[in-house]
């Protein structure tokens, strides 16, 4: 194995790279590859119906469901690209990952959760359907459908951009051994698979990316050394969460703490965890309805110290780096760009064989992003398009076998995917304008109908489609003229980062907007038609025969704590 | 303690119509394992010599390694499939 290893690792490298791999690490990254494709073959057994395959038998636990529900998240940008906003904007990029935690999971798990799991559907647009009605679901799933198509595109360019500047491995080459395999074990067992590669991944990321806080800490000489190192090194606030927020100009990111406020923790995340598919699946495969609401408040926890493996980083290589890290598009012979700081930091702590583990991390990363929104693609188009639309009245084995082709299908639109985005300068950007596109004004579709009655179909259909189509009217105007910022983020001062904080913030107002006032004036659905979907109309299991510590609502509320806290240290 | 330990087990194995399926931490208690021991004998073989790394006198392979191996054997034993048919 070692001299097959030693040979690969021969063929596949050049002398332009970041790391040198040895054996031992290629042997691990070896092994991880053959571990994935065996858990996809042991579980093809288990996926013979539809439900096994899209809903992995409505059988996980919560431990199960919650840690595959983060890990889904877990994928390119979490790692490489939040590493390298760390870099630029300092320790206000952990606002993704702490007022996004928090409320925006927690409320999924103890408001939202109940109506998708009584109301038995497959899937949000599904749940769209039985509140709004077809057009609703239409409009939702293509756009989902769409969404997780290049989601899952720039996962693969961005493992392949790692591989090829840390391991100087063809780009081409990264791009189709990972689809392949991903494809493999998704095609194999479904959602099973999917669920449990996400679970290992989650362990790997973790124990891979875990060298470099833990050693990069003892060098920087703690958490006072690394802020005066930082000081030394640059100008401006790097190591506050909310102080530098008073105004555009007085922080690197260039936002207002409203924009934070209320466009990241009031829509986009709300947005994102609440409605993004991609997610929302991993909890619905839960085993029970505590299951299911257990399963994002326990993703929440671990969702709060991951900037532990992804922030630190970052703020590490701002102490510590002999050199300065520049933007893709300054790259030159010699320099790096931020986008780089992750690998770096592996590199200049991580000897033979934990490089190899601190790589696999990073492939796992990739490519549970990539597997997750593939078998989230693969449900939506069989269920949300391929049966309501094209074939109505097929047996569960056909269902079955077209969310195998699907998957399959959606591998190629990635890869597809993947060579179209190696034309944008930034994938961050890239991600949020698409996160402010279609999931801002979803989520105010689906909480209207989850929570207000008078919600009509036309309103439903009218307020998704204007906050789309404002979205992405709001994004070309700035691309034509970088000068309208001003009036989307409201300020002269405004960055790239506030517009998509702003943007995701008035796409979701004019989408309530247009519900509402297109509800008022079209016909309500009769409280029989909204048993099960709205709230009042729901008989909803209550927790309270449980003890106190089983019950979410519990747990939820050590969320909150942990939350205040972690705001107050850093404010 | 044994009844702590089936309440559990109960929890977390899937169970299926045909088939019971092996637990996800088991899978993760076999790869943790193997790769601990991959990085504990990298790290003790060059311990002498170690690689032109920051703050290399710590040896974080051997730690890493050990850590691993501990963690990896735990999931291994507590979730092995003979273990959970008693």
């Amino acid at each position: 194995m070692i001299f097959s290893t030693s040979m690969l690792a021969s063929w596949l490298a050049n002398t332009d790279r970041l790391i040198s791999l040895k054996p031992a690490d290629l042997l691990i990254i070896v092994l991880y590859f053959i571990m994935v494709l065996g858990i996809g073959f042991y579980l093809k057994k288990f996926a013979n119906t539809s439900d096994d395959f899209f809903m992995a038998g409505r059988d996980m636990s919560a431990w199960v469901a919650g840690l595959s529900f983060l890990s889904a998240n877990l994928g390119a940008l979490e790692l490489m690209g939040w590493a390298a906003a760390a870099y630029q904007y300092g320790i206000l990029a952990t606002h993704f990952y702490w007022i996004a935690a928090f409320p925006s999971m927690v409320f999924l798990g103890l408001v939202m959760m109940p109506f998708y799991y009584i109301s038995n559907t497959h899937s949000v647009p599904g749940y769209l359907q039985l509140r709004y009605g077809e057009a609703t679901r239409a409009l939702s799933g293509i756009s989902f459908a769409f969404m997780t198509v290049l989601m899952s595109g720039i996962n693969m360019y961005a493992m392949a951009l790692v591989m090829k500047v840390v391991l100087g491995w063809n780009i081409h080459f990264s791009i189709w051994v990972s689809s392949l395999t991903v494809a493999i074990y998704v095609t194999l067992g479904g959602l099973y698979s999917a669920i449990f590669n996400e679970v290992l991944q989650f362990f790997l990321i973790w124990f891979g990316a875990l060298t470099i806080p833990v050693i990069g800490m003892i060098e920087a000489g703690g958490w006072s050394g690394l802020v005066a190192k930082i000081h030394e090194r640059v100008q401006g606030d790097y190591v506050h969460l909310w102080s530098p927020l008073g105004t555009f100009s007085g922080n690197p990111m260039g936002v207002h703490w409203t924009g934070i406020l209320f466009g990241l923790g009031g829509v986009i995340a709300f947005g994102y965890w609440t409605t993004d598919f991609l997610v929302v699946q991993r909890a619905m495969a839960a085993k029970d309805l505590r299951s299911a609401k257990m399963a994002p408040i326990i993703a929440s926890y671990f969702k709060m110290i991951v900037p532990l493996i992804v922030i630190l980083p970052g703020l590490l290589a701002l102490a510590v780096l002999p050199f300065k890290l520049v933007p893709e598009s300054a790259v030159g012979p010699g320099l790096h760009s931020y986008n780089e700081v992750l690998p770096l930091m592996l590199a200049r702590y991580c000897g033979p064989g934990l490089l190899g583990l601190g790589v696999t991390a990073l492939i796992a990363g990739f490519m549970s992003g990539m597997a997750g929104n593939v078998s989230a693609f693969a449900t939506v188009w069989t269920y949300d398009i391929y049966q309501p639309y094209i074939h109505k009245r097929g047996t569960d084995k056909h269902y079955l076998l077209v969310g195998r082709w699907c998957t399959i299908l959606g591998v190629i639109a990635s890869i597809g995917t993947a060579y179209l985005v190696t034309h944008f300068k930034s994938i961050m950007d890239y991600m949020q304008a698409l996160v402010s596109f279609f999931i801002a004004p979803l989520f105010a579709t689906v909480i209207l109908g989850m929570l207000w009655k008078r919600a009509t179909a036309k309103g439903g259909f009218w307020g998704l489609l204007a906050g789309t189509v404002s979205s992405v009217a709001m994004y070309t105007v700035v691309v034509l003229n970088p000068a309208a910022l001003r009036y989307i983020a409201l300020s002269p001062d405004a960055k790239p980062m506030a517009e998509n904080l702003y943007r995701a913030l008035w796409s979701w107002i004019i989408c309530v907007l247009v519900t509402v006032v297109v509800s008022l004036f079209t016909q309500a659905k009769t409280e029989s038609q909204l048993k099960g979907l709205v709230y009042g109309f729901t008989n909803i299991p209550s927790d309270g025969n449980l003890p106190f510590y089983k019950r979410p609502i519990f747990w939820g509320g050590g969320v909150a704590v942990v939350f205040g806290v972690l705001q107050y240290i850093f404010w | 303690m044994e009844n702590k330990l089936k309440d559990e087990l109960k929890d977390i194995p899937v169970h299926h119509e045909h088939h019971e399926m092996l637990p996800v931490w088991f899978f993760i208690g076999v790869l943790l394992l193997v790769y601990g021991v991959i990085i504990l004998y990298v790290g003790i073989s060059e311990y002498s010599h170690p690689a032109p790394v920051v703050l290399a006198k710590y040896h974080a392979s051997v730690w890493g390694g050990i850590f691993l191996v501990i963690i990896g054997g735990f999931y291994t034993l507590r979730f092995w499939p003979r273990a959970r048919r008693r």
